[in-house]
């Protein structure tokens, strides 16, 4: 429980966040955001980086603005700031609602946003509304930055996109139109575990029809993604029980579920049965 | 204005008017003592403590749950910088295996465990090598630079599958265990019905929030060594060590700090206990270990792990006719210093509070390649209360006949008492003292509106919700004998030293000694010391274990104290010129029980008097002291029953624990409020065992729950606040205090009670029969639609 030797960096900016990170990368260099993911298993020396480059004194990322009709969260901001909602609308009450389910106060108050993104467990409730609301994020590395879409982000468990040297300095999440319902619902053994299955639902409703469905499913796969057989199953459709049984039987069909020693791809896809109908049902609420 | 209160009606001196509220400290909730050093951040645990110049110890474990350990490669750890050595087997090849508690036991001496394992590991976790480094982070490199040569073999995983050899001429099948009585195969032959199911519960253990520690310290120049962070039974592990190393008992001085949780897994002797004391003294330097969280899940002791296959012969009424039980206990790796306790108790305290006019249990002790096991927290009694309730509940099921009317028919009733019962505990003989069981089950549901909540359930099934009731009864049994003894001793100014061998583990055992001194001796409770678990302050002790701390310990201290207080009195008889018949002792000052005016003296002058060198002391034997022995021939019997109500939800699986009722009768309460938050901590430990934690193996006997994100403990939101109805109707008569054990009750009867319930909701009779019961194996019970 003793972390293997590493060298610790504090750079004060981005740009020499990155250039730092340029440096150590290739000796297997690491990011330390909040370190609720990355500490633990330096203590179980499972990861043994020989660099940390702690971003925690680069006041730039503790951003939390909206830009361009994007919900933009910097690589400094907490879980906890999401307690609040972080914008008006559907969008922060979202946020809100989601971040009770993860983990516990103390983890809240310390874990980050965009480190939950980068470490890409498949059961982190933001990556799953990453890939719901198709959200982006801003990657830097001393190469230059660029943007990535969620849907090319997440590659697998615990893999994305970001190269080792590059930083994931913000998350971007579009803001929920005013009239848009969405609704969240996860299941796990005790509350503030990793999730067995979750599932995020958004629509908005057209003549009382929905449109433009969103339907996600996080905790089940490798990785979070907008399952389109559900949201076909939801377009067009009144909302309500029906059209929900028939889009969380869609969304059943279509996973490969996750297996382990206590969760069997039967039982996975019988949650996943469950989350979305209720997810869909509190979308409705 | 004055607000004063009127003096007392008999108020005869300010001495004894201030005695006001406290006739007796026996039965009050006090305050804990232990608590101002723990909540002011000055306890001291065994991180805490530290000698100069200490090495710290790492180590180095089987990755392979069974294989030929062919070589050991520590050249690179031994290189590195700041290691001051690596050991294997072969360097300490004079240590023998882990002694049993009791000493040898010929037949299961084979399959003890070595303090280093070599030619063979036999689980993951098993020790191979360890690392003494300067600081526990050049310990853990090393560690991880030493390699091992290992040829797999087939590990053995489940105690049902057929036993192989573990090590030539000897089985993995260490012992077959047998109790019982009467002829049940004629019983059987006979009977109206037979019911028979089979049942598993599930391997977990206790998880102290602290892990365990050893400190090993040789004082060359007192010659004497020393370990620091021991628990549980202080005496029994100084014993040991001396047997295994050959050390006079009185040349090795055990220290108990302070604890952060037992549950009967810390305190054992384990390896690293042995290693820290064998190099403290080869290095003559402190060697420190402290265990990890995973190292906790894969090297302290496992438990609970067995499968019965167990079946009643029951006339119409559904009365109980006979008992035959075969199972399989699921030892793991090693047998360690328990020896075969647990599978024994098993057979012996299986059938709880019912009659059984004849029974068998045939318990086959059985070596597998995970954890060893030993005692968890009401060993044997979590899983046989689980096993005999589900059998009756089976019964009901197949005869028609109301759970609660079954339990009725076939519970010992209060005339019966004592009831003796040709099985064993322990050793000793089971031997029911005192108790009601369907009298205090019918208490519970008065309390807890037991018809109103049925109807209530029945409503709600009615309307389709999954919602259901459980319950569980059975017999505890506490206060393992035969003696213990306790030294007191007043100094001049009055404060009393209450010296015991007993040992606190957190479950207050200095309030509660406390309590028992001052009331016998008549001063304030916050006015004794409590020593325990130092091994060089009292040359005997128990420790703390199979809730006998309160029964034994109390007991002596209670006999201690009324020594004392005999002397005292002696004393002050002669100085007071009064005689010793006509005095009393309040807030610590010997005066005239009739209350007339005259002269008083403190304890603290009393003791004065009788120091050495004393005049007024005469032929007295100098020291307000005395010890004071107990001795007992039975183990007591408290009893209790619990009610659980959950509800299913049907998509997911999920349990919600709805309602918690527990009903317990302890005789005697020293001091309610711990006796609450014994029973209400058992109670949430219970609820990991039936619905949460389990210690999973791969199919190659890979440990699969070695973190807290895998070994799931019940947690704030998943258990709600049990009610708890504490009854003290009947004592025991085995004990001057009438006192039965506390710390078992609240965990007993939940696997059973909550197993129960989960049946009783989904409506399947027959569907639980396994421990845990996960939101996966309920869907599956649930079938899918």
């Amino acid at each position: 429980m003793k972390p293997a030797a590493f060298r610790y960096h504090a750079p004060k900016t981005v740009d020499e966040a990155v250039a730092i990170l340029a440096r150590v990368a290739p000796e297997d260099g690491r990011v330390l955001a909040g370190g609720q993911s990355l500490v633990p298993t330096m203590a179980f020396r499972l990861a043994k980086p020989a660099h940390l480059v702690d971003i925690n004194g680069v006041a730039a990322l503790n951003r939390l603005t909206i830009a361009d009709g994007k919900l933009v969260i910097g690589a400094g901001v907490r879980h906890a700031a999401f307690h609040k909602p972080a914008c008006d609308g559907p969008l922060g009450a979202l946020l809100a609602d989601m971040v009770r389910h993860i983990a516990h106060y103390p983890i809240r108050n310390r874990g980050t946003f965009c480190g939950s993104l980068a470490h890409a467990d498949p059961a982190s409730e933001w990556c799953l509304v990453l890939a719901a609301l198709d959200g982006e994020v801003l990657a830097k590395s001393a190469r230059g930055e660029r943007v990535i879409a969620a849907r090319d982000f997440f590659k697998g468990i615990m893999t994305t996109a970001l190269a080792d040297d590059e930083l994931l300095v913000e998350a971007r999440l579009p803001l929920l139109p005013a009239d848009a319902h969405c609704g969240f619902y996860e299941f796990n053994r005790r509350a503030g575990d990793f999730a067995m299955a979750m599932a995020l639902g958004v629509y908005r409703l057209e003549a009382g029809k929905i449109s433009a469905p969103r339907l996600a499913v996080g905790g089940a796969e490798v990785k979070p993604r907008r399952i389109a057989e559900a949201e076909r199953a939801l377009d067009g459709a009144a909302p309500g029980d029906a059209a929900f049984r028939a889009a969380a039987q869609a969304a059943t069909a279509a996973i490969d579920p996750m297996e382990d020693n206590v969760t069997s791809a039967e039982f996975r896809r019988d949650l996943v049965l469950a989350v979305t109908r209720r997810a869909l049902g509190r979308a409705a609420a | 204005m004055n607000t004063a209160p009127p003096p007392p009606r008999n108020a005869r001196s300010p001495s004894l008017a201030s005695r006001g509220r406290k006739d007796s400290w026996i039965g009050q909730s006090v305050t804990r003592l232990e608590d101002p050093p723990l909540v002011a951040g000055r306890g001291a645990f065994a991180g805490d403590i530290n000698f100069p110049h200490q090495l710290y110890m790492r180590v180095v474990r089987s990755a392979h749950a069974h294989g030929r350990l062919a070589a050991i490669d520590a050249a690179a750890a031994r290189a590195l910088p700041g290691v001051y050595a690596v050991w294997t087997a072969a360097d300490i090849a004079e240590v023998p295996p882990i002694d049993f508690r009791e000493g040898s036991i010929p037949a299961l001496d084979p399959y003890r465990q070595p303090v280093l394992a070599s030619g063979r590991v036999r689980y993951v976790g098993d020790p191979i090598a360890a690392v003494f480094a300067a600081d526990p982070y050049i310990a853990e490199d090393a560690a991880d630079l030493v390699t091992a040569e290992i040829e797999e073999l087939p590990p053995l995983l489940e105690a049902q599958a057929a036993p192989v050899e573990f090590s030539p001429g000897y089985s993995t099948e260490a012992a077959i265990i047998r109790q019982g009585y009467g002829d049940v195969d004629a019983v059987f032959r006979d009977a109206p019905h037979v019911v028979e199911v089979e049942l598993t519960i599930g391997r977990h253990s206790g998880v102290p929030l602290e892990t365990r520690g050893a400190i090993g310290y040789y004082d060359a120049s007192r010659g004497i060594l020393e370990l620091h962070g021991a628990a549980k039974v202080p005496h029994r592990i100084q014993e040991l060590l001396s047997r295994m190393l050959k050390i006079p008992p009185s040349s090795i001085h055990v220290h108990e700090s302070h604890v952060g949780g037992g549950f009967g897994v810390r305190g054992e002797l384990y390896p690293e206990d042995v290693l820290v004391c064998v190099a403290a003294k080869k290095f003559n330097r402190a060697v420190k270990w402290i265990e990890d969280r995973r190292e906790h899940l894969i090297a302290a002791n496992h438990s609970r792990q067995q499968l019965h296959r167990i079946r009643a012969a029951i006339d119409a009424d559904g009365v109980i006719l006979a008992i035959d039980d075969r199972y399989f206990h699921d030892q793991g790796a090693y047998v360690r210093t328990h020896a075969a306790r647990v599978v024994h108790m098993t057979a012996g305290i299986l059938p709880g509070p019912y009659r059984v006019p004849a029974y068998r249990a045939i318990g086959h002790f059985r070596l597998t390649n995970k954890t060893p096991a030993a005692t968890y927290r009401a060993p044997g009694r979590y899983e046989t209360t689980f096993v005999r309730e589900r059998l009756v509940d089976a019964i009901a099921h197949r005869l028609k006949i109301d759970r609660i009317e079954i339990r009725r028919r076939n519970a010992i009733t209060a005339a019966e008492m004592p009831y003796p019962r040709p099985l064993e505990a322990l050793g000793e003989e089971i031997h029911y003292d005192t108790g009601d069981y369907v009298g205090l089950l019918d208490k519970l549901f008065a309390k807890i509106g037991w018809d109103k909540l049925n109807a209530e359930v029945k409503k709600r099934k009615a309307a389709g919700e999954l919602v259901g009731i459980g319950v569980a009864m059975f017999v505890e049994k506490s206060g393992l004998g035969p003696t213990d003894g306790v030294n007191i001793s007043i100094d001049a100014s009055g404060m009393v030293e209450v010296v015991t061998g007993g040992a606190s583990i957190g479950q207050g055992f200095e309030t509660v000694m406390a309590q028992v001194a001052a009331d016998a001796l008549g001063v304030d409770y916050k006015n004794c010391r409590v020593i325990h678990g130092q091994t060089d302050r009292i040359p005997f002790g128990i420790g703390a274990h199979a809730s006998r701390a309160t029964v034994m310990t109390a007991s002596a201290t209670h006999i201690a104290a009324l020594n004392v207080r005999r002397k005292a009195l002696d004393m002050a008889a002669e100085l007071l010129q009064t005689p010793s018949d006509a005095l009393d002792i309040a807030d610590g000052e010997v005066l005239r029980k009739d209350g007339r005016p005259g002269p008083s003296i403190s304890l603290g002058a009393i003791a004065k008097n009788l120091e050495p060198t004393a005049k007024a002391r005469g032929d007295r034997a100098p020291g307000l002291s005395a010890e004071g022995w107990f001795k007992t021939e039975h183990q007591v019997y408290p009893y209790g029953s619990h009610v659980a109500v959950v509800s299913i939800d049907r998509d997911t699986g999920g349990v919600t624990v709805e309602r918690y009722c527990i009903a317990y009768d302890i005789g005697r309460a020293i001091n309610p409020a711990l006796v609450q938050g014994q029973i209400v901590g058992g109670y949430a430990q219970g609820l990991g065992g039936a619905l949460f934690e389990e210690f999973t193996y791969s199919e190659r006997g890979d440990p699969l729950a070695v973190t807290f994100a895998d070994y799931l403990l019940p947690a704030m939101h998943e258990t709600p606040e049990p009610e708890v109805l504490l009854r003290e109707d009947y004592t025991s008569p085995l004990n001057p205090l009438g006192i039965k054990g506390a710390g078992e009750s609240g965990i007993t009867g939940v696997g059973a009670a909550i197993a129960s319930a989960i049946e009783d909701a989904i409506g399947i009779p027959g569907a639980v029969r396994a421990l845990p019961v996960t939101p996966q194996r309920i869907k599956t019970m649930l079938g899918r639609q």
